[in-house]
């Protein structure tokens, strides 16, 4: 038998071995399988991976004020804090030297930097810089550079400011992470909360939380029976009533909002009804909108095809021989429907829970339209510090933040359903 | 579904109230959709009921068109009225709407066809990490995408450019198209392909002439889900788009914001017609792609 067996490797036709040529083969196929995708994971990567990775490098870049005050910082970092009590001559001299030559736009941006640190800033350095500019513009550069200062504004000895600088003197920060947090720096440099008048952050992470799991329960409960009806119907009828899920979830989301404003305002559609049935009095209209209400409304409304479609799909594959063997065996319906049907639709109502969930935290436009003062979610102030106040670094945190909640969701709907079993319609 | 004729008194209440139940979810679901269309042909200025729509019998003075005149951008003496601006914002949004939303069509699904093609391939390398990348514009919030993509478009100067607003939108849009397109290469007989080049045909022939005409259902419901997504998108409009680049939604959106209105109700009304004509298309489309498929229709 043995020596039926070539021993050397088997050849193709051109004398090259096989399995050399199958590899070449199965490379040649791999790069033109990659090839195809390569335009589009090109362009995702330009136009959508660069800026949210822009977006991580701005919340904890501080490049911009270091580059405003490259030797005042430098020398900064000589400064022993445990020996002097204010920072040495040079710092002064190099901080005024700055300010007086340096670019006037550039000093306001990084002033604005500064008072995120703490407030008073601003104003420092700006009668500060009034003060240089004279005594430059006389030609009279002082002998002592900080006397000069600590004479025109005498905060300049006030060694609080000086620690304050020490959250600036690198090239990254995480001081917006600390905003972004309700947190921020005190005197000794120590993490802290803030003021009581300024923590909104927090809150309104908890809000935000709040919400969603309140729009995944209220869309777990209506949903489960739609999508059970629409599963054991004959197709014919199921397929019409299909029909008030999937136009919903075809129709505008500004649509849908600005329905919900006409359904629920004060004159609105639902309390006209309430009043007609004689429920309620005519100046004892609800206030459904423009508060928590009127976004827990809608949100549900505008996420419960997303929770019927996946339940539906898994509903469809349950046979129904499962229930009826169950009864057949001596279970009470309620008994076969918890123990029989319920666990088998577990895969289902999770896919529908997690993806309202995370749609739900990231929503922007309804809360913003149909949340009123506190209704608002957190998506609302990374809009007003992108659009607003300007504070991009508190901006790209906040956002930066909500993408890591949603990636660890995302990375557990991955495992419970797998990312690339999304389907659509 | 039906209730079985030995069930007991106490199961057919609970039947009749689960059913009950969904036709009250369905109400909740499609009713302000439709609470919207009749007040649009309202005479009042205000978004809601007048006694006169529900009067009977029906007051025709009641009812007018004057609100869809006034999206039009007519605006004679009997259309205007002191509380509601008259302009040609909305025609003007309604033409940056559909060209922003056919340039970006065309491109996400060239791009998103193409590679939905590679993907389906068996010899693919890294298919799970690339199809993370090329779906994660779908997943990411729209509030996030539109901060990164404005500092980052900022710095390239394309910020409140249309070339800015379509690239943004193609990005968007592209992961509907590969996911569809996908879908429907699932199945696909590559046999087919075996035999057109075993015939003679480039690949490029063979593209066009034995592989695109059989998924071509997905590819158009790719597209026109793509289509969609722009024509609805208002979060990156707002952060990138000057008043040069106003959409419908972003007209809407400052409509709901500062002059509620019922010319908003006349244009939410045109757009649910418009998804009713999508739906339809789009589900069509599905039942020949499973028959040219050869896959029981369900």
């Amino acid at each position: 038998m043995e020596d039926c067996i070539s021993t050397s490797a088997l050849l193709t036709t051109d004398g090259v071995p096989l399995k050399q040529s199958l590899k070449k083969a199965e490379r040649k196929n791999k790069l033109r399988a990659f090839l195809l995708v390569f335009p589009l994971l090109l362009f995702i990567i330009v136009t959508f991976v660069m800026p949210i990775g822009d977006m991580l490098f701005r919340s904890v870049d501080d490049s911009q004020i270091n580059g405003v005050f490259p030797n005042t910082f430098n020398e900064y970092k000589k400064w022993d804090k445990e020996k002097d009590v204010l920072p040495p001559e040079e710092v002064y001299k190099a901080l005024f030297e700055e300010l007086a030559y340096g670019e006037k736009i550039q000093i306001g941006r990084a002033l604005t930097r500064m008072n995120y640190s703490k407030s008073g800033w601003k104003s420092l350095i700006k009668t500060t810089s009034r003060q240089i500019k004279k005594a430059v513009k006389k030609d009279e550069l002082p002998n002592n550079y900080k006397e000069f200062l600590i004479s025109a504004n005498e905060k300049w000895a006030d060694p609080t400011f000086w620690y304050a600088m020490g959250q600036m003197v690198n090239n990254t920060t995480p001081i917006y992470y600390w905003n972004a947090l309700d947190r921020t720096y005190d005197q000794d440099q120590n993490v802290v909360m803030q003021d009581e008048k300024r923590r909104i952050y927090i809150k309104t992470w908890i809000k935000t939380l709040k919400i969603s799991v309140y729009v995944t329960i209220f869309c777990l409960i209506l949903g489960f029976p739609v999508a059970h009806l629409l599963a054991n119907l004959p197709l014919r009828y199921s397929n019409l009533l299909m029909i008030f899920v999937l136009l919903p979830f075809w129709t505008s989301l500004l649509v849908r909002t600005t329905a919900w404003i006409v359904m629920l305002q004060q004159n609105g559609v639902i309390n006209g009804i309430l009043v007609w049935l004689g429920i309620l009095s005519d100046d004892g209209r609800l206030q459904l909108v423009y508060n928590e209400t009127g976004t827990l409304i809608a949100m549900t409304q505008i996420l419960l095809p997303f929770m019927i479609l996946p339940l539906y799909s898994v509903m469809r594959v349950i046979p129904k021989s499962h229930m009826r063997a169950a009864q057949n065996l001596g279970a009470k319906p309620a008994t076969a429907f918890w123990r029989v049907y319920l666990p088998q639709t577990i895969p289902g109502m999770s896919a529908g829970g997690l993806l309202v969930f995370v749609l739900a935290i990231g929503y922007f436009i309804t809360p913003e339209l149909v949340g009123g003062k506190d209704g608002k979610l957190i998506g609302h102030w990374i809009a007003y510090h992108l659009k607003t106040t300007l504070n991009w670094g508190l901006c790209a945190a906040l956002g930066a933040i909500l993408l890591g909640v949603m990636l660890i969701f995302y990375w557990l709907y991955n495992k419970i359903v797998g990312i690339d079993n999304i389907k659509l319609g | 579904m039906a209730l079985p004729s030995y069930a007991t008194p106490v199961q057919r209440t609970y039947y009749y109230a689960y059913l009950f139940f969904c036709a009250v979810v369905f109400f909740f679901l499609i009713a302000p959709l439709f609470a919207i269309i009749p007040i649009s042909f309202s005479v009042s200025p205000f978004m809601v009921f007048t006694e006169g729509m529900l009067a009977w019998p029906p007051d025709p003075e009641a009812w007018s068109l004057r609100w869809y005149k006034n999206m039009i951008g007519d605006c004679s003496a009997d259309v205007v009225s002191s509380t509601v601006p008259c302009s040609t914002k909305w025609m003007k949004g309604t033409v940056n709407s559909f060209y922003i939303g056919i340039i970006a069509t065309v491109i996400a699904t060239a791009l998103g066809t193409l590679a939905a093609l590679g993907l389906s391939r068996p010899h693919m390398p890294y298919k799970g990490l690339i199809m993370a990348i090329l779906i994660s514009p779908m997943i990411v919030p729209l509030i996030i995408t539109a901060a990164g993509m404005f500092f980052f478009y900022a710095r390239i100067n394309l910020v409140y450019t249309f070339t800015g607003v379509i690239l943004a939108h193609v990005a968007l849009a592209t992961p509907f198209v590969v996911i569809t397109v996908t879908a429907t290469l699932v199945g696909f007989d590559m046999n087919m392909v075996k035999a057109a080049q075993s015939l003679g045909a480039k690949p490029i022939r063979t593209f066009f002439k034995v592989i695109m005409p059989l998924i071509l259902p997905g590819i158009i419901s790719g597209a026109l889900f793509a289509f969609i997504t722009s024509f609805d998108e208002v979060v990156i409009v707002m952060f990138m788009a000057s008043i040069d680049q106003l959409t419908i939604p972003k007209q809407m959106w400052a409509g709901i914001r500062q002059e509620i209105s019922p010319v908003i109700l006349c244009m939410a009304t045109c757009l649910v017609l418009l998804s009713i004509f999508l739906l339809t298309t789009v589900e069509l489309l599905r039942r020949r792609s499973e028959r040219l498929r050869g896959i029981k229709s369900r």
